[in-house]
């Protein structure tokens, strides 16, 4: 009986959403006044419908009702309560479930929060996060029914992939999602703002948060979407430019260049047409990564075995929300107005010089991965690889890493190049420091470990400099989420750059008691024994592990694991020793006919700064986040010159 | 400047920055058109320089692997439908979907010889999933199908 309310809760919120939309339209006609009030409660009775479904799919999962045939598709009753529970989203038809309800639930939270737009604005914003979601609803309900009963119900389930348990499936899934969806809601605001003609300073502080929001979790999804390709073997380490990874990441480019635009919008009232655009485009590219990983395009993990008719369900989906938003845009453009001007040195000259550079770096991204796969439907087989990205986008990254120093030195409306020089003094001066240093101990690190970290250190330094000269107790919230997320960006670019200059590895075949050294490290291997998890066995090797010559012994317990749930080939479980300054990756392989097993040991100075950096990114956009929200509270209108005092100050001081 | 030309040379600057896009994408893309290659490709097109890092991909000969006595490095012939195939040697741990006669793709260069030195291989599939086209060459030929 469950699953059936599951699946009428969906049937119901799906025909809600087909009334929000139509009210919604009605209600923006001449005449239709009085159906304004309708729109906001129906938007609130969708999201809680699918937030139910939703929770009788988990409950389906946790109680492994194998009756339902995606329980017993996907899930095993000896699988740990972590695994069940993630597992509903770890399948086609949950993780598109999961898609709706986030979608769905954050409508409810704009028809119930969102007071500073105007109401028609704020209905069309409503109607059109009805028609996104009813296209997902339909695709749900005809084409991945995750409710399905099965016939005869059988004895056990078929196991959820074992590369997917792990702890990284219960986070990564959802966190993009929430991303993706929070894109979804920013364009309908730029949609709603587009018919009702309202393209303005209101629109874009209403649509900020929800950017905002989206950028943090894509952040977060990003970065530890990252750490467990890192750490699981074979997935290609930290960033791989694969084409899985790049969907996430085209959507992550967008939404950084809009909230960069939308804050010129919201302060200077400028870039109007422009933030639009970039609206549009970042919800195309959350659906082009949902259609991507979705549809079976690309195989990988992220691909659930899915059928032809899915994949070209998803692509219709895909062409017509695009179609419709550009469409929209092209129609309704010419009735956006000119904002004001500004000057090209100045903070809205960096910020769109950040704008341009991003777009390169989107379009050059989106060249990679797309074009492999047009050219395959016509029968070419190309693969575009870490080279063609490495070296396209690379230069630009770093020029756009440049421009992220010097932007939050400028002010505001029009600035001087000399006094900009002025303060940049500083963090260049360091890095030509790092850069020497590095040349004179480390010169065979290569070209690009050497620019990253002096680009780092420097950008690090510079980031730092809103800060400097200033009461730090009285600086607002947001000034520092830009500081620390500027910050962050350099803190990673460190922890790559050192990763691939620093890097030691040693690889061999021990027996039981051989000793090995790697970095600053000596290893004993002790040998192997079988260990039995909740729903594994596997062979654990010990590694007794001591730093230098007086360090504190430690000991490394890599596996290989069997699951025999689902009856595939081993997967290996790194064993990972974070230190201070880096990390020690331990890995075991198989063993040969003498007894030696083969063993992979790293150490990898300063790499946790990849995903630190990425987590301070994800912390300055949260501070940054909750300083816009209190400040819209507290009053009403924001006028620019609160924002003004994130001006570089000093320097005037200096001066 | 007024309103108008700003507009206009944001927009100029924006194309610009765009196609410089495309024009980037489009020079590396021509480098990269070499950089994935089966076993027919090499017979065809000949193998790439020694200095080039390059992808190759098919299904490991079965019959083909072979351990070195340092217990560590490993020798295959990677095939595909054709009768060509790549001798690859690889030093390190195989991945967990690495086995005989079934897809491979490997990272690394050409030596003189012919021999392909893989410094990576890849596997980022899981046999429970069907590969889109089970018919398919190289990189999305994940596993055979039993």
């Amino acid at each position: 009986m469950i699953a059936e309310a599951g699946l009428a809760a969906l049937w119901l919120a799906a025909a809600l959403s087909l009334l929000q939309l139509f009210l919604g339209v009605a209600a923006l006609r001449p005449g239709g006044e009085s159906l304004l009030r309708l729109v906001r409660p129906i938007a609130v009775a969708q999201g809680l419908l699918a937030g139910l479904a939703f929770l009788i799919l988990i409950w389906l999962f946790l109680r492994t009702d194998l009756s339902v045939e995606l329980v017993a598709a996907n899930s095993h009753s000896a699988k740990p309560w972590l695994y069940k529970f993630a597992g509903a989203w770890g399948n086609h038809e949950g993780s598109m479930l999961l898609w709706v309800t986030v979608l769905a639930l954050a409508g409810a939270i704009v028809a119930l929060l969102e007071r500073r737009l105007p109401q028609n604005t704020l209905i069309a914003t409503l109607a059109a996060q009805a028609a996104i979601g009813l296209g997902f609803y339909a695709f749900l309900l005809f084409a991945s029914n995750p409710f399905t009963r099965l016939s005869p119900v059988p004895v056990e389930g078929n196991g959820l992939n074992p590369l997917l348990q792990d702890p990284g499936l219960a986070f990564h899934p959802p966190t993009l999602y929430f991303g993706y969806v929070g894109i979804s809601i920013a364009f309908s605001f730029a949609v709603g703002a587009l018919v009702t003609r309202d393209v303005g300073p209101a629109f874009a502080r209403a649509m900020r948060p929800w950017v905002l929001g989206a950028w943090i979790f894509l952040t977060l999804g990003i970065t530890a979407g990252s750490y467990w390709a890192y750490y699981e073997l074979g997935w290609g380490g930290w960033w791989f430019w694969d084409p899985v990874e790049n969907a996430s990441l085209m959507p992550w480019l967008a939404a950084t260049a809009l909230l960069h635009s939308v804050t010129v919008l919201a302060t200077r009232d400028g870039l109007r047409a422009w933030t639009v655009m970039l609206a549009v485009v970042a919800f195309s590219m959350s659906m082009i990564g949902t259609f991507l990983v979705r549809s079976g395009i690309l195989t990988s993990v992220h691909a659930f075995a899915v059928d032809p008719e899915r994949g070209t369900f998803i692509l219709v989906l895909l062409l017509l929300y695009i179609g419709g938003a550009l469409a929209l845009y092209g129609l309704r453009v010419g009735t956006v107005k000119e904002g004001s001007k500004f000057d090209f040195v100045s903070r809205e000259g960096a910020l769109v010089a950040n704008n341009l550079l991003i777009t390169v770096i989107l379009g050059l991204v989106f060249i990679g991965t797309i074009y492999p796969l047009i050219t395959e439907a016509l029968g070419t087989k190309i693969s575009v690889g870490p080279p063609y990205f490495n070296h396209a986008a690379g230069p630009v990254a770093l020029a756009l890493v440049a421009i992220m120093a010097a932007g939050p030195m400028l002010r505001w409306r029009r600035d001087d190049l000399s006094k900009l020089a002025g303060r940049i003094a500083i963090p260049a001066l360091l890095g030509a420091a790092i850069l020497l240093g590095l040349v004179l101990l480390a010169p065979d690190i290569g070209i690009l470990p050497l620019l990253g970290l002096t680009i780092a250190i420097a950008v690090g330094a510079a980031s730092l400099a809103p800060l400097w000269g200033r009461t730090l107790r009285r600086t607002p919230l947001f000034t520092w989420g830009m500081v620390i997320s500027h910050f962050g960006i350099a803190v990673a670019l460190a922890g790559m750059a050192s990763e691939s200059a620093f890097s030691r590895e040693t690889l061999l075949a021990a027996r039981p008691g051989q000793g090995m050294r790697v970095g600053p490290f000596t290893a004993r291997f002790d040998g192997v024994d079988p260990v039995v998890g909740p729903n594994w066995t596997a062979i654990e090797a010990s590694l007794t592990v001591r730093r230098g010559a007086d360090g504190a012994e430690f000991v490394l317990r890599p596996q290989t694991r069997l699951f025999p749930s689902a009856p595939t080939s081993p997967t290996s479980e790194a064993a990972i020793a974070t230190h201070w300054d880096g990390q020690l990756y331990v890995a075991i392989g198989q063993a040969d006919e003498t007894g030696r097993w083969q063993l992979r040991l790293w150490w990898k100075p300063f790499v946790t700064l990849i995903w630190l950096g990425g987590a301070l990114v994800a912390f300055g956009g949260l501070l940054s986040l909750i300083g816009r929200l209190r400040r819209a509270r507290r009053g009403g209108t924001v006028a620019a010159e609160s924002e003004g005092d994130a001006v570089y100050q000093p320097a005037e001081a200096a001066a | 400047m007024k309103p108008k030309n700003q507009r206009l040379a944001l927009l100029v600057l924006a194309l610009v920055a765009v196609a410089a896009a495309v024009l980037l994408g489009m020079q590396g893309m021509r480098d990269q058109a070499a950089f994935f290659y089966a076993p027919a490709d090499v017979a065809r097109k000949g193998r790439p320089p020694a200095e080039q890092a390059v992808r190759i991909g098919g299904m490991v000969r079965p019959g083909s692997l072979r351990r070195h006595a340092d217990g560590v490095t490993i020798s295959f012939l990677v095939g595909d439908e054709t009768a060509h195939t790549i001798p690859v040697r690889f030093r390190g741990i195989t991945p967990d979907l690495f086995r005989e006669n079934s897809g491979v793709v490997a990272e690394g260069r050409f030596r003189a010889d012919g021999l392909f030195v893989a410094s990576e291989i890849l596997a980022k599939h899981d046999e429970n999933y069907m590969p889109p086209r089970a018919a398919g060459q190289g990189q999305h030929k994940s596993e055979s199908l039993e």
